[in-house]
């Protein structure tokens, strides 16, 4: 069996979720290929093979800088034929959901998004998927001989099992038809840690009363490397940008440990924060729905709350 | 132009979820169905562009007769006609295909990024891959310019701008427009407006889904004073170990 594994990269290094697609692809056993496009960094790519990556294909033409899906379906395709690849494993994504869909419909594969676990092999190829936003499971049965996969977060853990890979220019054939969309710009909060990606997260509610008081709160995501993120109200009123929105219509994450700051826990928010590991709570309403939620809960003003954790967090270390 | 929006008839989004007959089938008792949040999206930039440069809007449901008022609904909205594909919306692919075989003739079709129920986010792109047109998701803005479709996608962390030709697909999500309430005359109106209700194109399944699962209930929550800030810190690194 072999599995192809699709790397995506963000500044300059790749994405811990692509290294949680090879180690998923790894436990699955076989021989693992993976893929990057675009300019990437050398080191990087090499160090694939320590998660169980064999070859690393890298399609390095700086034409693939912008990601366009069609043509990243087709360098997918190629990639596929020319190693005989049976399966895609890649991590969800906007831009990794869609070129897995697409993948699949045109080479027949039967496919899956937002799975969570290994395979299970006892009876067909059956994955776990997360449905309902985050509220329930289903259990789905792969049957094409080729599968696609993407996985949602923490869906593998990523092991350094010692292994190497060689890196190998990758020249695909690219269509200029099928340059169908144009990226005319980009938008990019720099610098700052992707909220999708991070373990752990710092989020702010109505609670926090303006804009003007997130100062405590990125202070407190600073000392935990955290990303930030808030309710939807915070995002609906401007306080924070859009893509900070988490909940069910924002961005689902899937930390380690998720900090929410007054946030009362409207089921809407839950939905976006629910295959959190561990849930932490500070606000004022003891009666917050949220608290039923939280793994850890603290009935208190954040204005007095979120210094003294940020303190104590620093004094720990 | 004609536009074609692809709607979800889905629980609404503070529904319990609950399984029944051996946790194959989602339990429907008491659960209230709409159109899904981010198709309503879609359906509310169809309008605003019907309304600013006389598109018409036709809205498409792959589902079962019970799908009929969240139908009637998009109508009520001020959708001009709609399409029903009488099929159980079982899998990604098979929804694409029923749409796919709808969409021949429409310049610019939509849908929500994502149906709230199995969270798939990959019918826009598979119905494009179909139809060998672009298609981009998930679109906060989109304007049309002639033949092009200038848009904003948001992207993990940012927003990127894209712009591709009409025929297109797109995935959308807040804030492309603001939700539209059906008034009384659009209620009226829509028992009225034409529903066709067509076969479904026969797809072999390449996915199957055996049952389903709720999570684990969660434990009681641990309360910490807010004068003893330093516990929580002593228990995230040594109970629950995430730091």
């Amino acid at each position: 069996m072999v599995t192809l594994v699709f790397l995506e990269s963000a500044e300059g290094k790749v994405k811990k979720s692509s290294l949680e697609a090879v180690a998923y692809a790894h436990a699955m056993g076989g021989t693992i290929i993976a893929i990057a496009m675009g300019t990437n960094d050398k080191a990087e790519l090499d160090a694939v093979g320590k998660y169980g990556a064999s070859k690393v294909l890298h399609a390095a033409d700086a034409k693939l800088d912008h990601p366009v899906l069609q043509v990243f379906s087709s360098v997918l395709i190629q990639a596929m034929q020319q190693e005989n690849a049976d399966n895609l494993i890649l991590a969800n994504s906007s831009l990794g959901t869609p070129v897995a869909a697409k993948v699949a419909v045109k080479t027949g594969a039967s496919f899956a998004s937002n799975v969570v676990e290994l395979p299970s092999t006892t009876s067909g190829f059956v994955v776990k998927r997360s449905i309902y936003t985050g509220k329930a499971f289903s259990f789905v049965e792969m049957k094409s001989a080729k599968k696609v996969i993407a996985l949602k977060k923490n869906a593998a853990e990523i092991k350094d099992i010692g292994g190497s890979a060689t890196v190998v220019a990758f020249t695909p054939t690219l269509n200029d038809a099928d340059f169908n969309t144009k990226v005319t710009s980009t938008e990019k909060a720099s610098g700052e840690i992707s909220l999708p990606e991070a373990n752990i997260v710092v989020s702010g509610g109505r609670g926090m009363k303006g804009p003007e008081h997130w100062g405590m709160l990125t202070d407190l995501a600073k000392v935990l490397h955290a990303a930030t993120g808030c309710s939807k109200p915070v995002s609906d009123m401007g306080w924070r940008p859009h893509h900070e929105h988490v909940g069910q219509t924002g961005v689902k994450v899937a930390p380690q440990l998720y900090i929410a700051i007054g946030i009362s826990g409207a089921i809407q928010h839950l939905a976006g924060v629910n295959s959190s590991k561990c849930i932490v709570v500070i606000n004022k309403d003891a009666d917050a729905p949220f608290f039923k939620a939280a793994d850890y809960g603290i009935i208190g003003d954040a204005f007095e709350v979120v210094p003294k954790l940020t303190a104590a967090i620093q004094a720990s270390k | 132009m004609k536009i074609l929006v692809c709607i979800t008839h889905v629980p609404d989004t503070t529904s319990k979820i609950n399984f029944i007959e051996n946790n194959t089938r989602f339990d429907t008792a008491g659960v209230q169905f709409i159109i899904g949040p981010y198709d309503d999206y879609a359906l509310a930039r169809a309008i605003e562009l019907k309304e600013s440069s006389g598109a018409s809007v036709t809205v498409l449901n792959v589902g079962l007769s019970e799908t009929e008022p969240t139908i009637r609904k998009a109508l009520a909205i001020g959708a001009d006609d709609a399409i029903r594909v009488n099929a159980e919306p079982t899998d990604s692919f098979f929804v694409a295909s029923q749409i796919a075989e709808n969409a021949i003739g429409y310049d610019l079709i939509l849908m929500g990024r994502e149906s709230i129920d199995f969270n798939g986010g990959v019918v826009h792109a598979m119905v494009g891959e179909m139809l060998g047109i672009p298609a981009i998701s998930p679109v906060m803005k989109l304007d049309i310019e002639g033949t092009k479709v200038i848009m904003a996608h948001e992207i993990e962390g940012g927003k990127e701008y894209v712009e591709a030709n009409l025929p297109l697909v797109a995935g959308c999500q807040e804030p492309i427009a603001e939700w539209k309430i059906p008034n009384m005359r659009g209620i009226m109106g829509a028992r009225t407006k034409p529903l066709k209700v067509v076969e479904p194109k026969s797809v072999e399944k390449s996915v199957v889904t055996q049952k389903f699962e709720l999570p684990p209930p969660k434990g009681t929550v641990k309360m910490i004073s807010s004068d003893n800030v330093a516990e929580l810190v002593t228990l995230l690194k040594n109970e629950a170990k995430v730091l």
